[in-house]
């Protein structure tokens, strides 16, 4: 399998409700295709913790999963406010969400250094009033 | 321990995944915030939690979790027990307040399941 399989969503950046759907029709897919459990659970949060940072900070944006035997890369890409300090922003406990997204039970600043604690390489591309675009990739170890 | 144990020792309600009662659970943590469960949690099957709204029922799903405590008497709504029984989480309801509830499951056998961290 030389071309990957490509998976897209688009993230509804007004229905904090319906944040995570795309990530759990990924972790479902890659049940599918029989790839590990950890490899999945990986996967899973890290594009989770990216859409729920889509919907509080950026109106939402896309999703795209590519699949390959020896990884899987996941690009998430929004027309938001971009980030200012992308340094600031990797230090755990730092947030600039609202009041209103801590009492939901996010918003405590974990959410990119959990995306690059389950991955094994990320990229954040920002511009300031243009909007990110990150790309994180899971390694498949051969088994 | 068996997911019924829990549901004993809690005094706790049954919302959803009755068929599942008998499943043994091997770990729990308890917390309000989601992002921390999925910073730290490793392979803790059991969620308690105080905190009411969907991301909730996605967070313990995308940790492989198999039973959620709702503590301080909170009910998860209708979409909530929905999504719950879509993906074969029980849910459980109890009116103790998160310390006590987390201390009679510990007590009860159920650790952290960290010790050897």
């Amino acid at each position: 399998m030389s071309e990957p399989l490509r998976f897209h969503f688009d993230v509804d950046g007004s229905n904090f409700t319906s944040a995570g759907e795309a990530s759990i029709q990924i972790k479902q897919k890659l049940r599918q295709l029989g790839f590990a459990p950890d490899i999945i659970k990986r996967v899973a949060i890290s594009m989770y913790e990216g859409e729920i940072n889509m919907v509080i900070h950026a109106g939402g944006g896309t999703a795209d999963v590519y699949v390959l035997p020896e990884t899987i890369k996941i690009v998430l890409e929004d027309h938001g406010p971009g980030i200012a300090d992308v340094e600031l922003a990797m230090q755990e406990g730092f947030s600039t969400a609202p009041d209103s997204v801590r009492s939901l039970g996010f918003g405590a600043g974990m959410g990119l250094p959990n995306m690059k604690r389950y991955t094994d390489n990320m990229i954040i591309e920002t511009e300031l009033g243009k909007g990110t675009k990150i790309t994180m990739t899971v390694n498949v170890p051969r088994q | 321990m068996k997911i019924r144990r829990i549901k004993e020792l809690l005094d706790a309600q049954v919302l959803c995944g009755e068929e599942y009662l008998d499943n043994e659970v091997y770990s729990a943590c308890g917390s309000d915030m989601m992002s921390d469960v999925l910073a730290f949690v490793k392979d803790q099957a059991v969620l308690l939690t105080g905190l009411v709204n969907p991301q909730v029922i996605r967070t313990a799903e995308m940790m492989d979790m198999k039973c959620i405590v709702f503590v301080r008497s909170k009910m998860p709504t209708a979409d909530m027990i929905a999504l719950a029984k879509q993906t074969g989480i029980v849910l459980l309801a109890s009116k103790l307040r998160m310390y006590e509830a987390c201390g009679k499951l510990y007590a009860g056998g159920l650790t952290g399941g960290m010790e050897n961290e």
